[in-house]
C-alpha cells in the first residue's frame, strides 16, 4: 500500500538517502487515502519541487480516529501505565537524536531553514520536548481534598481520549512535537494534520513512532488541507479536544467549528506582533543582538518574532546604527540553506513570499522609510532581504498587522508610560522583549506588558520546562511545561460518601 | 585495590567482579584505618570477602570532596536536563547488569535470586527513572503581593547530604536515597550497612560509568558509631536522611541536635496492623497477610506483623493462613523453587529466635515454625504465633523477621483502638469488600501508608513514611523533592520606597 520516496542529499551538512512513506499513517499502517489525492512538495530554495506526498479528506480522518478510540480502550489511555508512555516517550526520543541528522535536512529542504539553526532549535528542541514530557507521563497527579470525614473527595486527571492536533510550517517539527507529547504523556491518543505546506519531517516522524513500539491508533498522521482534514478534525463529533498552531485567522474557525459541532476544548498558539523594547539603559552590544535575533530568525517566521522595535529616544541612534549593520549582515549570509555559512534562508513558500512582498509595498506607500533591505534577494527561490523600516506610525498596517516575515518596524519612543501603553495597543499579546539593565525598570515593564511570555534581556528561550501561549487574540491555553498538563486532561471530581445517610 | 569476584551457580550461573574499597571522588581507596569489614554469606555462615572499612577520618574527606563537587560541577552547575540524562544513563546501565546485581544482593543478604531480580533490582531502576524525570521539573512558587513587588521561591539544593541506609533492602534502600538527592542537585555521602554494602560498591563504578562528575556520589561503608556517627554530627553536612531502626534513629537526632541542627529525615520501625473483616474477600486476604509478614523474611518496616482477624473468619483465617506459611519453601537463595531464605546474618538470628522464646515463654502459642530451619546459615521458619495479649513483647517490639502475630477480635472501633494502640505508625492495611467500612478504617489508623485491600504495595511515584516513631518525612512521589532542597523566598522591590 502507499508510496515511497527517496530524497538524496550530498552537500556540505548532509550526504545521505532518506526514504520516507508518503501515504498517510493511519493505525500504525501506511495507507492511501480514501479518496486519491496529493501536492508536491516543494523547495523553496530554488521553487523546484522534490516529492510528491498524499493528501486525505475527512473520510481519513473518519478512520484515524476510529483507529484512536480503539487504542484508547485497549491499548493506550489509562490502560497503558504512565511508567510504559513514558518509556516510549524516552525511546522516540533517543531514535529522533540518532536521525537528528535526517530530520534537519528535511526540515532545510522543505521549509527553507537553515541546517545549523534547524538542527539545535527545532530538531534538537524537539528531542528535549520529548524527553522532557516522558519524565511528566507517570507524575499525572490530581489531589485529595479535605471537607469532612464523611467525604473522601479527590481528583483524577484523565485524558481525553482523542485529540485532534493541527501544526504550521513554520517550524514543522517541533511543533509537531509540542503536541504530541504532552497528548501522550498524558495518555491521549492523537490525529495529527501536520502543514501541506512542510509534510515531510511528520512522516519520517511516523515511521520512529512505529519504531519506537506505540501501539498502532496512538499516532496517526494525515496530510491534507485545512479546508478539509483541519476542517474535519475541528467538527468531528468524537475529538474531544483540538490543539491549533498558525493564524489567527484560521485559530477563528477552528473555534466556530467546534461551537458548531461537540464543543471540543480548544487550545490555539495563534499569531502575534511581539513588541521589542528597548531602553536608553539597555546593554546595547547585547540587545542589538537579541533585537536582531527576535525579528529575523526563521526569516521572520515566528509567532513570537519581535517585529515592532520600540527604542527609547537617547539611544537611537546607536540603537539604528548597529542594528542595520546586523540586518544587512544577514543580507550577506542569505543563501541555501544547506550551505555552512548560511543564516538567512528563504520564505517558505511562494504564498509567503508575496504576502510579505505586498506588506513591503505597503508599508512604502504608507510613508514609512525603508532603511534596509526590501527586496528579494538573487533571482531563485523565495529569498527576501531583512528588511527594516524606519519613521513608522501606529495605524500602518506594517506596524499592526503580522507580517510573518523578515521586516522590522521601528518606532521610536520618550517615556516607559508611553512604550507601555503603545506596545499594549495591539489584539496580539504572544511575546514580549525588554531590554533595561535597571532591575526596577525591566521588570516593573515585564510585568506590565499584556503577552503570555516576556522576556527581559533576551528573546526567543523558549524551553520545554515553561509554559508558553498567548493573551488576547494571540491564543488560547498553554503548551509546554506542566501547565501542558492541564491542556490535555479533563479533571474528574470524585466524591465517595463514606457513612453520610440520607 | 581490592576486588571482589565470584562465580555464582544454581538460578544464576553468572560472574560478578568489582573494584571495592572506600570511594571518594570516584576512586576506590583503603580507609584511613586500613581496617577491614567481613562480608558473610548468610545462607552458610561462612566469609565471602574483607572490604576496606571506612572511618570518621574518611567522612571528613569525602564531605570535603562532595562540597568541592558541589559548589564547582554539580549543583546548579550543572541543569536539570543534564541532570536527568545522567541518571536515566545510570537506569540503563543498572537494567544492563539487572542479574549480575540481584545475584550479589542475594548473596549478601539472602534473599533469594528471583525476589531480588523480580522486586528489589527492578524497582531501584524504577527509582532512579521516576526521579530522573523530576530533575528538570524542580519548581517553586511566584507569590502575588502587591505590584510594587516580584515575589518568587526557588528550590535549592541543599549542597552535601548525609545517607544511612539499612541491610534489608540494600540496593533499593541505595536507590531511594540518591535518586532524589541527585535530581534536586545535591552531592552525597551514602553509608551502606556493613552487613550488606556489596551492591553499593558495584554502584559505584556504574556511577563512574553514567558520567557522574567525581565526588557527586561517595559510598563508605563502615559501622554506625564511626561513619554514621560522623556524618550525623559532621558541621559540613546540613542534611542527613537515614533508614533503620528507631533505636538509631533516636542517635541519629540526637546528634544533628548536639552539633549543627542538619535537617534529619528518619525512615524507622513498625509494628503495622492488617486488619481483617469478616466481609473480607478471605482468599485474597489470606495470600495478602502472608505477603505482609513473610515477604523479604520479614524484615521489612512495613511488615503487617500484627494481624487482626475478625472472629467471624478467625478460623477459616487461621486455618488457611497456617497452610499458606507451611507451604512457603525456605532454603538456599539460589536453589529453584525456593520462597525465602536465611535471615540477614548472626545477629538477626539471635534477635528473632530471642523474640521467640520470649513468646512462648509469655504463653503465646506457637501456632507453626518457631524454630531454625537446617542446620547451618541463619535460616528460621515463617512463624505464627496465636492466644497472645496485648502487653507481650511480640506484640509491642518489632522483630523484623518471618513471625507474625494472629489476634481476634470482635468490635470495629475496638480494633482500630488496638491497631493505634503502638509507638509506631509506619503503615497499617485493612480488608473489606464494604466501601464505607474499608474506608473509614483506612482514614483512622494512624500510619503514613494505609492499604486497602492489599498490602506492601510500593510504587516510585507514591510517598512513603511514618506517622509517630516510625519516623519523620516522607520518601519517594513529589514528597521526596522537599527532603534534599531548601526553600528561597526571593523579594525584589520594584518600587517600594523607604
Amino acid at each position: 500500500m502507499s508510496h515511497q520516496t527517496t530524497l538524496e542529499f550530498n552537500n556540505a551538512m548532509y550526504k545521505g538517502s532518506i526514504s520516507l512513506n508518503t501515504g498517510l499513517f493511519i493505525d500504525g499502517q501506511w495507507v492511501d487515502p480514501v479518496e486519491p489525492d496529493s501536492i508536491y512538495v516543494i523547495n523553496p530554495a530554488t521553487g523546484k519541487k522534490v516529492a510528491s506526498v498524499s493528501l486525505g479528506s475527512s473520510k481519513d480522518v473518519d478512520l484515524a480516529v476510529k483507529a484512536a478510540q480503539k487504542a484508547c480502550k485497549t491499548s493506550w489511555g489509562l490502560k497503558c501505565p504512565g511508567t510504559q508512555r513514558g518509556k516510549l516517550l524516552a525511546r522516540l526520543a533517543d531514535l529522533m537524536e540518532r536521525d537528528a541528522d535526517q530530520f534537519t535536512a528535511l526540515e532545510a529542504l522543505d521549509a527553507g531553514m537553515p541546517f545549523q539553526f534547524a538542527k539545535a532549535a527545532n530538531v534538537g528542541s524537539s528531542i528535549q520536548t520529548l524527553r522532557y514530557f516522558a519524565g511528566w507521563s507517570d507524575k499525572i497527579q490530581g489531589k485529595s481534598i479535605e471537607t469532612n470525614e464523611t467525604k473522601l473527595a479527590y481528583t483524577r486527571r484523565e485524558p481525553y481520549g482523542v485529540v485532534g492536533g493541527i501544526t504550521p510550517w513554520n517550524v514543522p517539527l517541533g511543533m509537531l512535537c509540542w503536541k504530541v507529547a504532552p497528548a501522550l504523556a498524558t495518555g491521549n491518543c492523537i490525529v495529527l494534520k501536520p502543514s501541506e505546506m512542510t509534510p515531510l519531517s511528520a512522516l519520517k516522524f511516523a515511521s520512529l513512532v512505529s519504531e519506537a513500539g506505540f501501539p498502532p491508533g496512538v499516532v496517526n498522521v494525515v496530510n491534507g488541507y485545512g479546508t478539509t482534514v483541519g476542517q474535519a478534525i475541528s467538527e468531528h463529533m468524537d475529538i474531544a479536544k483540538v490543539s491549533f498552531t498558525g493564524s489567527t485567522l484560521v485559530g477563528r474557525k477552528i473555534l466556530e467549528a467546534s461551537a458548531k459541532t461537540n464543543l471540543k476544548v480548544v487550545t490555539l498558539e495563534l499569531g502575534g506582533k511581539s513588541p521589542t523594547i528597548v531602553f536608553d539603559d539597555c546593554n546595547l552590544e547585547q540587545t542589538v543582538k537579541w533585537a536582531a535575533m527576535a525579528i529575523f530568525v526563521n526569516m521572520g517566521q515566528s509567532c513570537v518574532a519581535g517585529s515592532r522595535i520600540f527604542v527609547q529616544e537617547g539611544i537611537y541612534p546607536q540603537f539604528m546604527e548597529k542594528f542595520t549593520a546586523m540586518a544587512n549582515g544577514l543580507g550577506q549570509a542569505t543563501g541555501d540553506p544547506f550551505a555552512p555559512t548560511t543564516q538567512h534562508g528563504p520564505q517558505a513558500s511562494k504564498a509567503q513570499y508575496d504576502r510579505i512582498m505586498n506588506y513591503i509595498a505597503s508599508g512604502k506607500a504608507d510613508g514609512a522609510t525603508l532603511h534596509a533591505g526590501g527586496e528579494r534577494h538573487g533571482t531563485e527561490g523565495y529569498f527576501i532581504q531583512p528588511t527594516i523600516f524606519t519613521d513608522c506610525k501606529a495605524e500602518m498596517k506594517i506596524v499592526k498587522e503580522e507580517i510573518f516575515g523578515p521586516v522590522a518596524a521601528i518606532l521610536k519612543f520618550k517615556t516607559e508610560e508611553e512604550v507601555i501603553e503603545a506596545a499594549n495597543a495591539t489584539t496580539y499579546g504572544l511575546s514580549a522583549c525588554i531590554f533595561s539593565e535597571n532591575i526596577s525598570r525591566a521588570l516593573r515593564v515585564a510585568h506590565a506588558i499584556e503577552s503570555g511570555s516576556t522576556f527581559v534581556n533576551s528573546a526567543q528561550l523558549i524551553d520545554p520546562a515553561i509554559p508558553f501561549g498567548g493573551y488576547k487574540a494571540s491564543g488560547i491555553g498553554r503548551e509546554q511545561g506542566e501547565y501542558a498538563l492541564e491542556t490535555y486532561t479533563q479533571v474528574k471530581a470524585v466524591h465517595v460518601n463514606i457513612g453520610l445517610e440520607i | 585495590m581490592t576486588s571482589f569476584s565470584y562465580d555464582f551457580s544454581g538460578t544464576y550461573t553468572g560472574k560478578t567482579s568489582f573494584k571495592t574499597g572506600v570511594f571518594i571522588g570516584g576512586e576506590f581507596r583503603h580507609g584511613a584505618s586500613k581496617s577491614t569489614i567481613d562480608v558473610v554469606n548468610p545462607a552458610t555462615g561462612k566469609l565471602v570477602t574483607q572490604i576496606s572499612e571506612a572511618t570518621a577520618a574518611d567522612v571528613d574527606d569525602a564531605v570535603k570532596v562532595a562540597q568541592k563537587a558541589f559548589d564547582e560541577t554539580w549543583g546548579l552547575n550543572v541543569g536539570g536536563a543534564q541532570r536527568a540524562a545522567l541518571l536515566n544513563r545510570l537506569a540503563i546501565l543498572m537494567d544492563e547488569h539487572a542479574d549480575e546485581l540481584a545475584a550479589i544482593e542475594a548473596l549478601d543478604n539472602g534473599k533469594t535470586f528471583g525476589w531480588a531480580k523480580g522486586v528489589d533490582i527492578s524497582f531501584s531502576i524504577a527509582t532512579i527513572k521516576y526521579f530522573a524525570g523530576w530533575a528538570d521539573k524542580i519548581q517553586g512558587q511566584t507569590i502575588e503581593t502587591d505590584e510594587k513587588k516580584l515575589i518568587y521561591t526557588r528550590h535549592e539544593p541543599i549542597g552535601v547530604v548525609g545517607q544511612i541506609i539499612p541491610w534489608n533492602f540494600p540496593l533499593l534502600m541505595f536507590a531511594w536515597k540518591i535518586g532524589p538527592a541527585l535530581a534536586t542537585g545535591n552531592a552525597i555521602v551514602i553509608k551502606p550497612s556493613e552487613f550488606t554494602p556489596m551492591t553499593a560498591l558495584r554502584m559505584c563504578e556504574l556511577i563512574n560509568e553514567a558520567g557522574f562528575p567525581k565526588g557527586v556520589v561517595n559510598v563508605l561503608v563502615g559501622y554506625g558509631h564511626t561513619v554514621g556517627q560522623t556524618i550525623s554530627e559532621h558541621m559540613d553536612i546540613q542534611k542527613v536522611a537515614f533508614t533503620g531502626s528507631t533505636l538509631v534513629g533516636r542517635k541519629v537526632m540526637a546528634a544533628a541536635a548536639a552539633t549543627n541542627l542538619k535537617n534529619v529525615t528518619l525512615e524507622l520501625g513498625g509494628k503495622s496492623p492488617n486488619i481483617i473483616f469478616d466481609d473480607a474477600d478471605l482468599e485474597q486476604a489470606v495470600n495478602w497477610a502472608a505477603h505482609g509478614i513473610f515477604w523479604n523474611h520479614g524484615q521489612a518496616c512495613c511488615a503487617g506483623s500484627r494481624i487482626f482477624v475478625q472472629a467471624g473468619i478467625y478460623d477459616e483465617f487461621l486455618e488457611r493462613f497456617t497452610a499458606k506459611a507451611k507451604s512457603i519453601q525456605v532454603g538456599d537463595p539460589f536453589a529453584p523453587g525456593i520462597d525465602q531464605g536465611p535471615q540477614v546474618s548472626q545477629i538477626q538470628y539471635d534477635r528473632i529466635m530471642s523474640y521467640i522464646d520470649s513468646g512462648k515463654q509469655e504463653g503465646a502459642t506457637v501456632h507453626t515454625g518457631g524454630e531454625r530451619h537446617g542446620t547451618e546459615g541463619f535460616f528460621i521458619k515463617p512463624t505464627i504465633f496465636t492466644d497472645v495479649t496485648p502487653e507481650m513483647k511480640i506484640v509491642k517490639e518489632e522483630i523484623f523477621g518471618p513471625v507474625g502475630v494472629v489476634i481476634k477480635f470482635t468490635d470495629e472501633a475496638d480494633v482500630i483502638r488496638q491497631a493505634n494502640d503502638t509507638v509506631y505508625g509506619l503503615a497499617a492495611a485493612v480488608f473489606s469488600q464494604n466501601i464505607n467500612r474499608a474506608l473509614e478504617t483506612a482514614h483512622k489508623l494512624q500510619a503514613g501508608t494505609a492499604w486497602v485491600n492489599c498490602v506492601n504495595q510500593l510504587h516510585a511515584n507514591v510517598p512513603f513514611g511514618g506517622y509517630k516513631q516510625s519516623g519523620i518525612g516522607r520518601e519517594l512521589g513529589e514528597y521526596a523533592l522537599h527532603n534534599y532542597t531548601n526553600v528561597k523566598a526571593v523579594h525584589v522591590n520594584l518600587g517600594h520606597k523607604m
